[in-house]
């Protein structure tokens, strides 16, 4: 910027010449996701040497449905970092979900659609639960997320050993619509000869959905403004509140469809799992390079970070080593990307 | 400001007072802002300048005297209704969200759309046009508006928020310290955009307490202590040496000299 004289009407040129030319790469290393993409072909090339069956098109197919699992939560998850916020809740919640999908239909003996239709309205409300809560005490998210992580962790537990008697819920296999909400949340496609799972179709439209949001709506703006800035957002206009709350039901939107997917192709849920899935959300949108200080990140980063997740967790399989050494690798990969990213940032701005 | 015969000014406080519990924060204070006219608000730290920013801003609501926007009593609700009304302030640290893009921030909180429905989009290419014409007009001449706001001085950055505030068609522009954390030159292109907006027909609050500065560019000047106004001048009937010793505490000075003197 240079101070000329203050109403210099000078015509608009489009070339600057103080600006020096950018190149595709520069631009390229400016992208949140740098880190991430760079860190998934390390990531890739190292299991195609030292496992022979990786490179086949039905381990791929495995890999990404481990990753799409992953990646539908991690969607949701990397938005609410960059709008500033955790949520600790988010892995208990699928399973929460998937617990009152099949309870709320075998308990009513109705339509599996119901169950689905009030488990969607379920994790909704949680969603909206830890957004108020949040909004309203100013409370760290850590801590208000922390409460509804043990509180939902109970409830899973509590109520299906009250209601079932055991710590799983009962077979809705023949049940009304069965059929059809399996179709929607769990089924299989076949392309030539490789069989994807719909989950991947599902991460794959819940990121190019995001991003959208992110960057072109109002709504992308104002994430970005809460997670940046808060006060500052606030003195403009931007409505923080609502940000957050949306936020939040985005977790529960997604929890919804992991929760249903999960229901659908086993049939049965186990009331305790899930716990600990909340962390592995937060490291998949950090390995794609969001801020864990809020601000900065992107959706299509959540993504590579579960490709990432998913490659490493099956490529150990496929190496045929015990598969004990994946925490070490997730744990040493979590490291590097956040690493390089920090550093991918940094040269990124001071070039600027 | 052509429809009323006897043009009322566009900001008028008369005797205003605030208090905060048993707290006198503000008491008796008088200021006019015209169109085209900067009235500097001089005053040390705690001498009541924050408060007065926070009643025209609309944060605060003043427990007596008059508060007139254009001649009609006002009670400002809060900053939304400020705004609408036409009066923007630019905080000193609350400006900005840093990591974003300039246009973005440009924009932040009154981004314009394109389509309908869930096609509805930002009209980035608008965006970034206009933030670049509009900087322009105001004589800043950015490198690059994609580049994080943060990168810029604090100079740019309040230079910034005031193109702003022009461009979303405040007719009163409230400065809370702009120069406070600025060197010598920045602080002379904040001025030069303050002169700026002035010449574009806004009437401008300048809140500083650099008698220096408010000399420079200031019609009219209040000056605060402890709550109270303890002077208002127009320009032609103060000297910039009158001002510095009235601010600077005046006759506490000379005792304050003959107390160091040795």
């Amino acid at each position: 910027m240079s101070a000329t004289a203050p109403p210099a009407a000078t015509p608009q040129k489009t070339e600057d010449e103080r600006l020096l030319h950018t190149s595709p790469l520069r631009r390229l290393l400016g992208r949140p996701e740098l880190g991430s993409v760079v860190g998934a072909v390390a990531v890739f090339i190292f299991f195609s040497v030292v496992a022979d069956s990786f490179l086949q098109t039905s381990s791929f197919s495995t890999v990404l449905y481990a990753a799409s699992t992953l990646g539908i939560m991690a969607v949701p998850v990397a938005l609410l970092m960059i709008g500033g916020e955790f949520d600790l809740s988010a892995g208990v919640l699928v399973t929460t979900s998937a617990l009152v999908s099949s309870m709320v239909s075998y308990q009513l003996t109705a339509n599996v659609w119901v169950g689905v239709t009030v488990s969607l309205l379920a994790t909704l409300a949680v969603g909206v639960f830890n957004g108020v809560l949040l909004t309203r005490t100013k409370l760290p998210s850590f801590i208000i997320t922390l409460g509804t992580f043990l509180m939902l962790t109970g409830l899973n537990l509590g109520f299906t050993k009250l209601i079932s008697g055991t710590v799983s819920t009962k077979s809705i296999a023949d049940m009304d619509g069965f059929e059809s909400a399996k179709a929607l949340f769990a089924s299989q496609l076949t392309i030539g000869d490789v069989s994807l799972k719909v989950t991947i179709l599902w991460w794959f439209a819940l990121v190019a959905l995001a991003t959208w949001i992110l960057l072109r709506t109002r709504f992308g703006n104002w994430i970005f403004a809460v997670g940046g800035n808060a006060p500052a957002a606030r003195a403009v206009g931007v409505p923080v509140v609502r940000t957050k709350i949306g936020l939040y039901m985005g977790v529960g939107f997604c929890a919804w469809v992991s929760g249903q997917h999960l229901l659908f192709s086993f049939d049965v849920v186990q009331s305790g799992e899930g716990v600990g899935n909340e962390l592995t959300y937060i490291i998949a949108a950090v390995i794609g390079g969001c801020l864990i200080t809020g601000g900065y990140g992107s959706a299509i980063g959540s993504a590579v970070g579960a490709f990432i997740f998913g490659m490493t967790s099956k490529g150990i399989v496929y190496a045929e080593w015990n598969p004990d050494w994946f925490k070490f690798f997730l744990g040493a990969m979590l490291l590097l990307a956040t690493l390089l990213n920090a550093w991918v940032r940094k040269r990124a701005e001071a070039t600027k | 400001m052509t429809t009323t015969a006897v043009s009322a000014p566009l900001v008028e406080l008369t005797d205003v007072s605030k208090y905060y519990g048993n707290i006198r924060a503000l008491e008796g204070v008088s200021l006019a802002v015209d169109a085209g006219q900067i009235t500097c608000v001089l005053g040390d730290n705690g001498a009541g300048k924050s408060t007065l920013i926070k009643i025209i801003a609309g944060l605060h609501q003043h427990d007596a005297g008059a508060f007139r926007i254009e001649g009609e009593d006002t009670r400002l609700a809060n900053p939304r209704e400020a705004l609408d009304r036409g009066i923007a302030t630019v905080y000193q640290d609350l400006a900005v969200v840093p990591l974003m893009p300039v246009w973005r921030n440009f924009f932040l909180g009154s981004e314009p759309t394109k389509g309908a429905g869930p096609f509805k989009r930002l009209d980035v290419a608008t965006m970034r046009e206009t933030t670049r014409a509009e900087l322009l007009r105001m004589g800043i001449d950015l490198r690059d508006v994609d580049q994080p706001i943060g990168t810029l001085s604090g100079g740019e950055r309040q230079c910034v928020a005031i193109a702003r505030a022009v461009y979303f068609g405040a007719k009163v522009l409230v400065l809370d310290e702009p120069t406070a954390a600025l060197g010598v030159k920045q602080s002379g292109v904040v001025l030069k955009y303050v002169a700026a907006a002035r010449d574009a027909g806004l009437g401008v609050v300048l809140i500083t307490h650099n008698p220096h500065h408010a000399y420079l560019v200031g019609d009219r000047f209040v000056l605060l202590k402890r709550g109270a106004m303890t002077a208002s001048h127009t320009k032609d009937s103060v000297s910039l040496d009158e001002l510095t010793r009235q601010m600077a505490g005046g006759s506490e000075l000379d005792d304050l000299r003959h107390e160091l003197e040795r």
